[in-house]
């Protein structure tokens, strides 16, 4: 049979029901796995062989009484930004010391009620603030795709880059991640895997460690669009601990992914045409708009004015709400302390000790942006915008269903590529960030391989609280591409 | 003659407005379900949420911001439908997210007023500027320890109404009558305590001083005053310490100040010295709080009756002096106590006897009316034995510092010393034969013409009677008698 | 806009960051460097338009007045780098 590193999470749901494997054998042979290649991938900051041993144990026990939730014995990522209760939380950062936090985050609380198996929790940039994975405070995770003939270590994106990283590796069946200007759906179309941002409120932001409250919002990563669907069943829900939690009903994702995008309007944005597209990318959307069509949609040209002015905005409202959310790290109740001469030198010191360069930019970008006399010409300004942009897509929802686009701007680049400059790098997120503002949901979809053999993805936007189309139009491509390269470093390979 | 400072170049005008922090009085905190009793272990009564853990969110509390609207009709202002949370960012040790939950931009609450009651029996309208909710910061203990303070986070997101007046004071007496009227209104409401002792409210005094006609000058902030009587006293420390600086040519900075109660001066708060920069904005954990109207109405139609109306319902009703009236509501439980006894009573008489006999008597035994060892069943129980004849007013007030040191019922005390009055014609008429058979000169003198024998008379039948003669029957008898 | 060094300095003690001297043009270079960027934003005629605060609902919902929390006296003080007793510990601040 298929190495179980191999398995999908459908396909390992099946043979767990089969008692084909078991719950602890899948469990092993991704611990297995994370032995041999984390060393090199660092997708992992820590790994919890115990505790996934025992729910995996667990799992069995549930499936053999029959009275298994939809995801016993599927072992997962858990992007180190979800507070696991007793294992050790950091957000990539030093700041967080050794904190261990007492209290379970919603979505993965949901992952255990649904049987789910943690193997660990991912690495991603400090505080999620990035796009490449670099700023972690416990290493660089890398990304498990080379360019052909070229060992040079490539970034797996960010913030969720761990996760990305593990899923491609096959160091896990599927990972939680977040998303608060790409971080899910950048770092997938990086590792050649799918990745969902929901619609703002879908998914409880209850115990993750908040980046840019506004904007940010969990989602799965994993190999297939049905295997993101069957995640985010679980991860989604009404909360009533997050005042921003949606209180809709959960319809059955997985149900939609085969749906078919017959008689679906999809928009094609001209703004997304962006100067310095790559041209490999720039084919690759033409040939995803064929496949739709192919399919039997009807492709709209549309336009969404506001675009380019989505990352500036984000580099002001992101800035300044991370810059009060994090405001809590001051070395008094929890995480690390340098002492001072007095508590403002001990704030002083703990902080900058405890933050890297990228989360101390940000702080004090969001400082400034929000103090006395500049507070209207950025806050309030970029407020304004934002809301712009959300009437873009209110406008667009008229004419269409769903809107296609490309994930990312390049494929994955060098770690030491693109660190000079903070702007070039945040351009990375020029196509994912309007979702982010605008509170939609978006999902990107390996669909093919650059000219030197990396992966490319598609990102679909869709209406809010319309994942089903989402996930109708992103199975339609997963179809269409029949995407099946695999990367270099991998379990089992 | 309007109050003033007298300094070296004449009278200056003092200038006071009040920001008031009323705790609210709820089960649970604004954003959080832990508990807000006073006095609780250190950091016992913490969750997550209010120690500022990661991934922590707040959830607003429904009664918290009832007690807000509440509030808000008792001061007859405008009740905002749409409002929002703003956070207030500067660290502090006992501020653990880095921010305050407040209200900035859109508070709750806008504009109101209330009218003061001052004590030269004159009124005086003081406008309200506002009442937002927001969040307590915890308690920072700095005297246990020579190089540490010590952080309790038990206060931390208790909910608090910041109530801000307009600068319409112009006295201590008035700052004080104010705070007075703000606590008698929420004790009223039952919004908070009003339990100064406790931190419940606090008060944080604006004062500036000016010559007679001029603009607002600088003012200072003296910060969280804890007692009516300081809040007076700090008026005029301040004002005092302002006149002198301008007099002496120089500026009033524009600062936040202690009051030192023990020298009975202000001071200046160093460690608010850092020029602050709250960078205010919209807090992105909290959509904005909208209201529906019918809920507002709802909470308008369940208020209780409030001081204003109580004390003019007093004094139309019930034919009670404004002083009276105004004694009777100044504390709810006063005047729920003085309506149970005047209920199917006369209600003067009533009011006469609670604050004459009966607040004397609370005060001789050093107690509260919610202590009173004198129910107010018991009270209208003696009125009734006056009214019935079985006592006189004489007696009554015996029976009732017999029942403030026993706790015993009227009726019980009265028969255990018997100390019923006598209201049997037959027994007075013959105590009144004895005394005239002994007085038998001034039975002369006075049907001679000499009236004022009368007064004798009454004084030797009570006498003889050891003062229980009914008072109305011994006159009717002697009137008789005498001839 | 753009930032002096005073600037720099002023937010960076606002935030509670120590950033040393040295690290102060650095600093000022990059942070200019994204608020020229940020400045293309003044070119959008935001004319009448209302500030969008969030991506989520429109009003808040309401919890009841029950006690559900606290009493995790331990737990709150567990992760703390300094306690006494049943406090956080700080160096001392002068009021
Ligand atoms: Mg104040
Ligand atoms: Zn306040």
């Amino acid at each position: 049979m298929t190495h179980p590193t191999e398995l999908t999470i459908a396909g390992a749901r099946r043979a767990l029901a089969a008692r084909e494997i078991s719950a602890a054998e899948l469990t092993q042979a991704h611990l297995d796995a994370i032995a041999a290649l984390n060393p090199r991938l660092n997708a992992y900051i820590t790994v919890t062989p115990e505790l996934a041993a025992a729910q995996a144990a667990e799992a069995d026990a549930a499936l053999a009484r029959g009275e298994a939730g939809p995801l016993a014995g599927i072992p997962l990522a858990i992007k180190d930004l979800f507070c696991t209760a007793g294992t050790r939380t950091t957000a990539g950062s030093r700041i967080l010391g050794d904190f261990v936090p007492p209290y379970e985050s919603t979505v993965t609380g949901n992952l255990l009620r649904d049987g789910a198996v943690f193997l660990g929790k991912a690495n991603l940039d400090e505080f999620a603030m990035g796009s490449s994975n670099t700023s972690s405070a416990f290493g660089a995770a890398e990304n498990p795709w080379k360019r052909q003939g070229d060992d040079t270590a490539l970034v797996p994106g960010g913030s969720s880059g761990g996760s990305a990283a593990a899923v491609a590796a096959r160091l896990a069946l599927g990972a939680t991640a977040t998303d608060t200007g790409g971080s899910i759906r950048q770092p997938a179309a990086f590792c050649g895997v799918s990745g969902i941002k929901p619609t703002y409120g879908r998914c409880s932001r209850f115990g993750i460690v908040a980046y840019a409250s506004s904007l940010d919002q969990a989602g799965p990563v994993a190999r297939t669009v049905e295997d993101c669907a069957i995640l985010l069943g679980s991860m989604a829900g009404f909360d009533p601990r997050d005042s921003t939690s949606a209180d809709v009903a959960v319809p059955d994702f997985a149900a939609a992914v085969a749906r078919g995008v017959k008689g679906l309007r999809i928009g094609i944005p001209r703004e997304y045409r962006v100067e310095g597209l790559s041209p490999e990318i720039d084919a690759l959307w033409r040939q995803g708009m064929d496949w739709l069509r192919a399919e039997g949609a009807t492709l709209v040209d549309i336009s969404l004015p506001h675009t380019k002015y989505a990352l500036p905005t984000y580099y002001i409202v992101a800035p300044a709400e991370a810059s009060t959310n994090l405001a809590r790290y001051d070395g008094v109740r929890f995480g690390l302390r340098e002492n001072g001469e007095d508590l403002k030198d001990l704030y002083e010191r703990t902080r900058a000790a405890g933050f890297g360069d990228e989360v101390k930019r940000r702080i004090l970008i969001g400082t400034y942006v929000l103090s006395a006399g500049y507070y209207d010409a950025y806050y309030v300004k970029a407020q304004q915008v934002r809301a712009l942009i959300k009437r873009d897509f209110d406008q667009a929802w008229a004419q269409v269903d769903a809107i296609l686009t490309p994930a990312t701007p390049t494929a994955a680049f060098g770690r030491d590529e693109n660190q000079d400059d903070p702007v070039a790098m945040y351009l990375n997120d020029v196509f994912t960030i309007t979702a982010n503002l605008a509170g939609i949901p978006g999902m990107s979809v390996p669909a093919g391989l650059d000219g030197k053999g990396l992966p490319l993805g598609l990102q679909v936007l869709g209406r809010p609280f319309d994942e089903e189309t989402v996930f109708a139009v992103g199975g339609a491509i997963e179809r269409a591409a029949g995407f099946h390269a695999l990367p270099a470093l991998r379990a089992a390979a | 003659m309007s109050y003033t400072i007298e300094g070296s170049t004449g009278p200056w005008e003092v200038v006071i407005g009040l920001e008031v922090h009323a705790q609210v009085t709820s089960m649970a905190k604004l954003f959080s379900g832990a508990a807000t009793e006073f006095g609780a272990e250190p950091n016992s009564q913490v969750s997550f949420i209010d120690a500022g853990f990661p991934g922590m969110l707040p959830v607003i509390n429904r009664e918290c911001v009832a007690q807000a609207v509440r509030t808000g009709l008792g001061l007859n202002a405008q009740v905002n439908l749409w409002s929002r949370f703003d956070r207030k960012n500067y660290f502090y040790a006992d501020l653990p997210q880095g921010y305050q939950i407040s209200q900035y931009q859109y508070p709750v609450i806008g504009t109101g007023q209330i009218e003061i009651q001052l004590g030269d029996g004159s009124t005086k309208t003081i406008g309200i500027t506002r009442l937002h909710l927001e969040q307590d910061a915890g308690k920072s203990l700095h005297d246990q320890h020579p190089s540490k303070s010590y952080i309790d986070l038990n206060r931390s997101g208790v909910a608090l109404m910041e109530i801000v007046s307009e600068p319409d004071m112009r006295s201590p007496e008035e700052a004080g009558a104010y705070l007075t009227k703000l606590r008698q209104i929420l004790r009223y409401l039952g919004t908070c305590d009003g339990n100064m002792e406790q931190g419940s409210l606090r008060a944080d005094v604006n004062v500036s001083v000016r010559k007679a006609g001029e603009g607002f000058r600088t003012r200072c902030e003296v910060k969280n005053v804890n007692s009516i009587r300081f809040v007076m006293q700090a008026v005029e420390a301040e004002a005092r310490r302002q006149v002198e600086l301008w007099e002496a040519g120089e500026e009033v900075v524009q600062e936040t100040r202690l009051f030192d109660t023990t020298r009975g001066v202000t001071r200046s708060m160093r460690s608010k010295e850092d020029a602050h920069d709250y960078r205010y904005f919209p807090d992105p954990d909290l959509p904005p709080l909208v209201l529906e109207q019918s809920w507002v109405d709802s909470l308008k139609a369940a208020l209780p009756e409030l001081p204003d109306a109580r004390r003019a319902r007093y004094v139309g009703d019930f034919g009670l002096t404004p002083y009276d009236a105004h004694v009777l509501t100044l504390e709810k439980e006063t005047a729920a106590f003085y309506e149970a006894v005047a209920k199917g009573r006369d209600p003067k008489m009533a009011a006469n006897w609670i604050t004459g006999d009966f607040f004397a008597g609370l005060n001789r035994v050093g107690a509260s009316i919610g202590s009173s060892p004198v129910s107010a069943e018991d009270l209208g129980a003696l009125l009734d034995l006056i009214s019935d004849n079985t006592l006189s007013g004489k007696l009554a007030k015996e029976v009732l510092e017999a029942m403030f040191e026993t706790g015993k019922a009227p009726g019980l005390i009265v028969e255990e010393r018997g100390l019923k009055q006598v209201t049997d014609t037959g027994a007075i008429e013959a105590v009144i034969d004895q005394v005239m058979a002994a007085n038998a000169g001034k039975v002369e003198e006075y049907r001679s013409g000499k009236d004022k024998l009368f007064g004798f008379f009454v004084g030797q039948t009570m006498k003889a009677m050891q003062g229980k003669g009914n008072p109305a029957l011994v006159n009717e008898l002697l009137k008789k008698k005498l001839g | 806009m753009s930032l002096d060094t005073a600037t720099v300095r002023r937010v960076a003690s606002l935030a509670r960051l120590r950033v040393e001297e040295a690290d102060l043009p650095r600093l000022e270079a990059e942070l200019n460097g994204i608020l020229g960027w940020i400045e293309q934003l003044q070119a959008v005629d935001t004319q009448g338009v209302e500030p969008m605060a969030g991506g989520g609902a429109q009003a808040l919902r309401m919890r009841e007045d029950r006690v559900t929390d606290g009493g995790i006296q331990e737990q709150v003080l567990a992760n703390a780098p300094d306690r006494a007793g049943a406090f956080f510990a700080v160096p001392k601040v002068v009021e």
